[in-house]
């Protein structure tokens, strides 16, 4: 069997849906995500979208100018300054379109939608539907795909991206249920499969966040820009790493040392505990390394106050942080501080993508957390990952129909099915007995991962780290799993997922250990300083003959902003 | 005294193998306290038993993936803390009133197919204004609790009539509908709510508040069935005024 369309969605977040959406009236669309798309990891997003509304009392100045200079300012400089103008120009545009289109925000008495403050924004621009702003996003876009009856292959798993003479072909899938392998053709393949956060050990991301279309398209011989640039949030629950959105802060939090102070008016005198995410994440980190942690059995922990929001505000404004903190943690926010630590959160980096989505190879895009524009460079600033995927979701959309007319691309089958031929033979091998199982060289990964590629970083530690990801490569070869049935088999899925997590970890290594400068998320104790003479430039990874990969660099895109030193 | 060793009995079924009949695998396995029923399910099928199936997604009660009946009562396994149970022994089994694909993975067709049926999207009649369309902060907080709804059918699990019969629409796909209706924004039709104007629909329910007590959220999907039949009361008294005058 091999399946056609036009056009071949895979992600079933909000980037893959609103692609989905732009292109089904025209095309021939078929939408592929592992799990049902409502499960995507979009729907955890808490805090909100940015967008310049200027609806709040204190932001009727705002412009999307100032969207622009905040978010390029926040990327340390790194971002691409005529690709974030795009996205911050397009984002009223698009979050009206969501409220067209059902999406419940919240309100501000006037019956506008509601704005808060977020870290690393001049004005109160977030807009947000109560906590639950990705739950809302996403059931919304879900629902116009209903109703626009978009054809979607829930789980359905996406083994390999089909690429031949720079070209892409399609993708080869597993029908979770039946466990069939199905070879489907594409004249255009959009990724939308977002980040690669389960790398790490201690990450706020969902289970499914392997960054496996990452490293799919890496090994198909798409090149990945700057995977060096991992956001850590500065407050997560201990113990199982959930998020507690930005906007707690945002209504007004305090971040308490074991002393009892307010320790961000050292470092951030201004933004307070507003300050943009790697630097409240570093501080936190030198709190706990001075000794100005709380101990706890799950892990040193700063603690994050809410009680004097009052139970009013916290309840209306932070009803799901507080039901994740009794639940997870059995604490009342309302009663007593949170305990939290700065881990793993978002993947600046990603697929290398221009700003209409496209990747060097034909017929291949990528939109949203597996794609990097790059709008966030350096850092990404809260609420500006879910713009980013539902603007570029919609603008990859709008260049597909008017691109795909043109060019007359004509997918073949024959490297289809050869790849099929090719899984085939992997998971044969996987299945076979007596290997090492998958999780064990899945925990040893996130555990090198977070303990050596973390927040703070140095070239000891990421040469070890180097060495250790190359181990467990060699180990990968002879893993196995305990089922060759591949009908319902998670575990298979996760042996072959595993093959890209690794792929992925060694593009991250190695971009850090290359990177000698310290710019947003990517901080090297060894080379403290930002070192734009050399390093204001963009990492490109691409894999090797000899499957290593190769890094060279790409010039940043400035327009209006010459680099200045951050402070806040 | 319950000791830190726990044993997971876990009802299993392959229905690619309707022959052989559903039985409960042992799984002896320590547990850390804090630790949820998702967290021991993911070890056990990572050390123990790689052929176990189950969804998983976000593991912080948000994406819906993992409702199942957890010592016989029905939950989302992520926020479940094992050391709830005053017992040790936990007994897991696949969500009622579906059809099991494998383990705990049910066959969820049934469900989506009655979501969609409601037409669960914003109807609009009217023009787009420019911006937003303007909702007071008191309309929106009307439609709060079914906003809330995660999709992850607990309540479909615990409903009594859809034990019986698997035609009515069902206590998440009713509160979807009031999501809609009761927003101020949303302009369908009277008709498209007769639909469900039956014993399929909202009059198929016994009120007996399962759902309420199965739902993760506090969504209370009888309000919204409750609510419907006073819409539809109401349509219908203004029908019939409207013969009248004529
Ligand atoms: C807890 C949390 C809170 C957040 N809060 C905010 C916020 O307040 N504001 C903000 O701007 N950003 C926030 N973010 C970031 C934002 O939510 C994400 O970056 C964004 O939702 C990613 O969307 P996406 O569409 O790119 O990918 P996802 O939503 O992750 O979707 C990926 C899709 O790809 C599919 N997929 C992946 N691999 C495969 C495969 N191999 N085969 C088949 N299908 C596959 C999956 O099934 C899924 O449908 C938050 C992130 C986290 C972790
Ligand atoms: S109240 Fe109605 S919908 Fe809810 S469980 Fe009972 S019968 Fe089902
Ligand atoms: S109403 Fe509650 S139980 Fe039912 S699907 Fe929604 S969240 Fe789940
Ligand atoms: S894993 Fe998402 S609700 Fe349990």
């Amino acid at each position: 069997m091999m399946l056609t369309h036009d056009i071949l969605i895979v992600g079933g977040g909000l980037t893959g849906l609103r692609a989905a959406v732009g292109l089904c009236d025209k095309f021939n669309v078929g939408l592929i995500s592992k799990v049902y798309p409502v499960r995507s990891h979009s729907i955890a997003a808490q805090g909100g979208i940015n967008a310049s509304l200027a609806n709040n009392p204190d932001g009727r100045d705002d412009t999307w100018e100032k969207h622009t200079f905040d978010t390029v300012k926040g990327s340390d400089y790194l971002g691409d300054q005529d690709a974030i103008e795009i996205m911050c120009k397009e984002a009223p545009g698009i979050v009206y379109e969501m409220e067209h289109w059902g999406c419940p925000f919240s309100r501000f008495p006037d019956g506008t939608i509601a704005q808060r403050p977020f870290g690393g924004g001049g004005f109160p621009r977030t807009c947000f539907s109560a906590d639950v702003t990705g739950h809302s996003l996403l059931n919304t876009l879900y629902e116009r795909a209903v109703y626009k009856k978009v054809k979607i292959y829930p789980e359905w798993f996406v083994t390999s991206l089909c690429v031949e003479d720079g070209q892409c072909h399609g993708v080869i899938v597993l029908d979770i249920k039946s466990g069939e392998l199905i070879p489907v053709r594409a004249k255009v393949t959009v990724f939308g499969t977002g980040g690669y956060g389960r790398v790490y050990r201690n990450s706020t991301n969902a289970l499914i966040n392997t960054g496996s279309g990452i490293g799919m398209a890496y090994k198909a011989g798409v090149p990945l820009k700057d995977m060096e640039f991992v956001q850590f949030h500065p407050t997560t629950l201990i113990g199982t790493n959930i998020l507690m959105t930005e906007g707690c802060r945002g209504e007004g939090g305090y971040l308490l040392n074991n002393k009892g102070e307010r320790f961000m008016q050292k470092y951030a005198p201004t933004a307070m505990e507003l300050a943009p995410r790697d630097i409240v994440s570093r501080c936190i980190m030198t709190e706990i390394e001075e000794g100005r942690g709380f101990e706890h059995p799950l892990g040193t922990y700063i603690e994050l106050d809410l009680r004097h929001l009052g139970k009013k505000k916290i309840i209306e404004r932070l009803p799901g942080i507080r039901s994740i903190c009794m639940d997870f943690i059995g604490i009342d926010p309302v009663k007593k501080p949170i305990p939290i630590m700065p881990s793993q959160h978002y993947s600046m980096g990603g697929i290398d993508v221009n700003e209409k989505g496209a990747s060097p190879i034909k017929g291949f895009y990528a939109a949203g957390e597996c794609a990097c524009v790059s709008v966030h460079g350096a850092n990404r600033l809260g609420g500006n990952s879910l713009l980013d995927t539902i603007v570029f979701g919609k603008l990859a959309a709008r260049a597909i129909e008017e691109e795909l007319p043109k060019d007359k691309l004509k997918p073949k089958e024959k490297p289809l099915l050869s790849l099929k031929a090719q899984v085939e033979k992997k998971i044969n091998k996987l299945t076979q007995a007596g290997g090492e199982r998958p999780y064990k060289l899945a925990a040893d990964l996130g555990a090198v991962m977070s303990e050596k590629v973390g927040v703070f970083r140095t070239k000891k530690e990421i040469a070890q780290a180097l060495d250790e990801v190359k181990k467990i490569k060699e180990r990968y070869i002879n893993v196995s799993v305990s089922s060759a049935d591949p009908h319902m088999n998670y575990e298979l899925h996760n042996a072959i997922e595993l093959e890209y997590m690794l792929e992925v970890a060694h593009t991250i290594v190695l971009g850090a250990l290359l990177r000698e400068e310290s710019r947003g998320a990517h901080f090297r104790r060894d080379f403290p300083k930002r070192n734009d003479k050399k390093w204001l430039k963009h990492t490109i990874a691409k894999m090797g003959k000899k499957g290593d990969p190769l890094i060279s660099c790409k010039q940043v895109k400035i327009t209006n902003y010459q680099p200045m030193e951050r402070k806040y | 005294m319950i000791s830190d060793t726990y044993t997971f009995k876990i009802l299993r079924y392959d229905a690619k193998e309707p022959k052989k009949e559903p039985c409960f695998a042992s799984y002896k396995i320590k547990v850390i306290p804090g630790l949820t029923v998702l967290a021991m399910l993911l070890r056990i099928r990572d050390e123990i038993d790689g052929t176990l199936s189950f969804r998983s997604s976000c593991r912080s009660a948000i994406c819906g993936s993992c409702a199942m009946v957890i010592n016989g009562k029905i939950d989302l396994a992520c926020r479940t803390q094992v050391a709830v149970f005053e017992t040790d022994t936990i007994i897991l089994e696949p969500l009622p009133n579906f059809e099991v694909i494998k383990d705990l993975v049910v066959d969820m067709t049934p469900f989506w197919d009655m979501y969609e049926k409601i037409q669960p999207y914003l109807i609009r009649k009217s023009s787009e204004p420019e911006k937003e369309i303007y909702q007071s902060e008191k309309n929106r907080k009307k439609i709060d609790q079914f906003v809330n709804c995660i999709l992850c059918a607990c309540c479909y699990g615990a409903c009594p009539v859809l034990n019986r019969d698997g035609n009515y629409a069902g206590p998440a796909a009713m509160a979807k509908l009031q999501r809609f209706s009761l927003d101020s924004r949303d302009e369908r039709s009277a008709e498209t709510l007769e639909t469900f104007n039956s014993e399929e629909g909202v009059w198929g329910c016994d009120t007996v508040f399962r759902c309420i007590e199965a739902c993760p959220k506090d969504v209370r999907p009888t309000d919204g069935i409750v609510g419907l039949r006073k819409t539809l009361l109401k349509n219908k008294a203004k029908d019939i005024w409207r013969s009248i005058k004529r």
